[in-house]
């Protein structure tokens, strides 16, 4: 059994030009101890079909999907209290953008606490405890310090890696990992992704990594889907990916790499390619 | 010539208010950094998270006071702790923030937001706003039907694009860009360096670029800048810094920027399987 199945996810946005489908039949699974990558354009649903999953689009969205599993417990037919009881435990998020997550009218510290306070039976001590040992897992100095800061008194980075803290108090059996690391220098972006991968093989959590950075598909994805426009364009194991992609999009996708860059100009996808050769491409 | 930017000994610290229980505390965010930009050319920032760049951004937008040390923008001196900024000098120097979401006013739509600052700093007649608004929207790869939406309806990468959009629409002379790109996917960003390239080319623009994207900065800098807790650790031409970097730091950035090379996908897998 999976640890999430999507089936046939379909979300659509009613806006002043009339409705928009930002995820168009997109169907996936993650198996415990498994790393899915999902990479794919800015725009193409990446983001909205992962919160679609966990039920936090606004009510503008109309969301449907054949098939919602989480543990082969139905998402879609659960009520939001049941629900409630499953997402911050055992799915958690990491948000795209850290510093709008964050509350900035509460100290870090009390945020993390909140969420081990709501989703665990730790006390007040040790829920202290375990944040600090959080912040230093995610590698903020002086954490004792730092827990009583507020959201603006900490850098881009930081804020994530409290985000990415907070996400991970409870242990989940799910993270949704939407771009990471993004805020984060190489060199911390690796002791992040090192921990995830850690977390991940010693208790077996599944990991939905979102991301535009091939090189974080390269060092930690065993599966990638490549979505466009709200399609999947190409799913294959990650060696395959890198060695022999199949689809023309994900082809331009990896030649768009900066390192391939000639004469001052980038490649860019959308300037060469139509949409119809894109999802005629399309190796599903 | 007289650079567009030159920076002397620029220092920023913040002080964390005590309370009842406990002392309040300086922290010495950015220790005293020089540096010059000439103009038409880029200058990029690299650097541990929390070592300063955000923080010398906002002082070299004028939008906070430096603690101590001297700027100068066109050969001007600028203390906005001692005199308020002219209009005129406010639109010279743009900023691209961090975080997109929080730049963008969510109770405005995009227009409003991109046509803003022309009411503020300029007399174009509204009509004309628009059009410009519109004419940059489309230059920055988001479409007319954008312009009436808000903030919360796009993407984490669109809103990065109508972030840098909002910082163009002034036609500044310098612009600073704290991680512009890393929010976008390769084509994007692609997309984005070009037209800040074709920018830079077409009205001399001078920039200034943070970014923890190494392969990024070797491709747009002309001069990198490395900062530790606060220092510049390297200061050099971009071949300099990348052909022959003197500090330890630099060396395990280099070292630790991650690949995309089927060897070490497969070395990893390898590795995996075993454990
Ligand atoms: N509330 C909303 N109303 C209308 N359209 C929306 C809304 N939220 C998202 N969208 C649209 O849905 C599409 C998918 O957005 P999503 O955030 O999933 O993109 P993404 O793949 O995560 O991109 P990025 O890499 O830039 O984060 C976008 O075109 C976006 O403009
Ligand atoms: N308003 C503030 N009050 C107190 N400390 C602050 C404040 N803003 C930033 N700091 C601290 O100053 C240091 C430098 O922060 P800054 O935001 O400049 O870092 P940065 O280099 O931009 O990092 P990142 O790459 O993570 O965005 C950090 O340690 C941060 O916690
Ligand atoms: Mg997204
Ligand atoms: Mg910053």
């Amino acid at each position: 059994m999976s640890l999430l199945e999507i089936q046939n996810l379909v979300v659509e946005f009613q806006t002043a030009s009339g409705p928009f489908r930002a995820v168009d039949g997109v169907s996936l699974k993650v198996d415990e101890g498994e790393v899915l990558a999902i990479v794919g354009e800015s725009g193409s649903g990446k983001s909205v079909s992962m919160l679609a999953a966990m039920g936090l689009l606004p009510w503008t969205a109309k969301v449907t999907a054949d098939k919602l599993l989480f543990n082969g417990r139905d998402l879609q037919a659960m009520s939001d209290r049941d629900r409630r009881k499953i997402i911050g435990k055992e799915i958690s998020m990491i948000f795209q953008e850290p510093v709008a997550s964050l509350n900035p009218c509460f100290t870090v510290g009390y945020q993390i606490e909140e969420v081990l306070r709501v989703h665990t039976d730790l006390d007040r001590k040790a829920r202290w405890d375990r944040a600090i040992e959080l912040f230093q897992l995610v590698g903020i100095p002086n954490p004792e310090e730092r827990l009583g800061h507020y959201p603006h008194q900490m850098s881009g980075g930081q804020c994530q890696r409290v985000m990415i803290a907070t996400a991970l108090a409870c242990n989940p059996k799910l993270l949704i990992a939407d771009e990471p690391t993004t805020a984060l220098d190489v060199t911390i972006q690796k002791q992040i992704l090192d921990l995830l991968m850690k977390l991940q093989a010693e208790h077996g959590m599944g990991l939905i990594m979102i991301t535009h950075d091939m090189g974080v598909v390269a060092e930690t994805a065993d599966r990638v889907i490549v979505q466009y426009k709200g399609r999947k364009i190409e799913e294959a194991d990650v060696l395959s990916l890198f060695e022999s992609p199949k689809s023309v999009y994900t082809k331009a996708l990896l030649s768009a790499l900066p390192e391939n860059a000639v004469g001052g100009r980038l490649p860019t996808i959308t300037e060469k390619l139509t949409d119809q050769q894109i999802f005629e491409g399309a190796v599903r | 010539m007289t650079p567009v930017l030159e920076a002397r000994n620029l220092k920023r610290d913040y002080h964390i208010p005590g309370s009842l229980l406990k002392k309040g505390k300086t922290v010495h965010a950015v220790k005293g950094v020089s540096f010059k930009v000439e103009q038409g050319k880029t200058l990029s920032i690299v650097g541990e998270s929390g070592c300063g760049k955000s923080t010398l951004a906002r002082m070299v937008t004028m939008i906070d006071p430096v603690t101590s040390g001297e700027m100068l923008i066109d050969g001007q001196k600028v203390d906005i702790a001692a005199e308020p900024l002219s209009s005129d000098m406010r639109s010279k120097v743009q900023i691209v923030f961090q975080n997109p979401y929080g730049s963008l006013n969510p109770r405005k739509k995009i227009g409003d937001i991109l046509t803003e600052p022309l009411i503020i700093n300029t007399k174009i007649p509204a009509a004309e706003r628009r059009d410009r608004a519109m004419a940059m929207l489309k230059k920055v790869g988001l479409e007319e039907k954008h312009y009436s939406r808000y903030p919360h309806m796009f993407s984490g990468g669109q809103r990065q694009r109508v972030a840098i959009a909002r910082a163009l629409m002034l036609n500044p002379r310098l612009l600073v860009l704290d991680e512009p790109v890393s929010a976008l996917d390769l084509s994007v960003q692609a997309q984005v360096l070009n037209l800040l390239a074709d920018l830079q080319e077409e009205f001399h623009l001078t920039y200034v670029f943070i970014s923890h994207d190494l392969s990024v900065v070797r491709h747009i800098s002309d001069d990198v800048m490395v900062m530790y807790f606060g220092e510049a650790v390297e200061y050099g031409s971009r071949d300099q810094v990348f052909n022959d970097p003197q500090h330890s730091y630099t060396k395990t950035l280099f070292a630790a920027t991650p690949r995309v090379d089927v060897e070490a996908i497969k070395a990893r897998l390898e590795r995996r399987k075993r454990a």
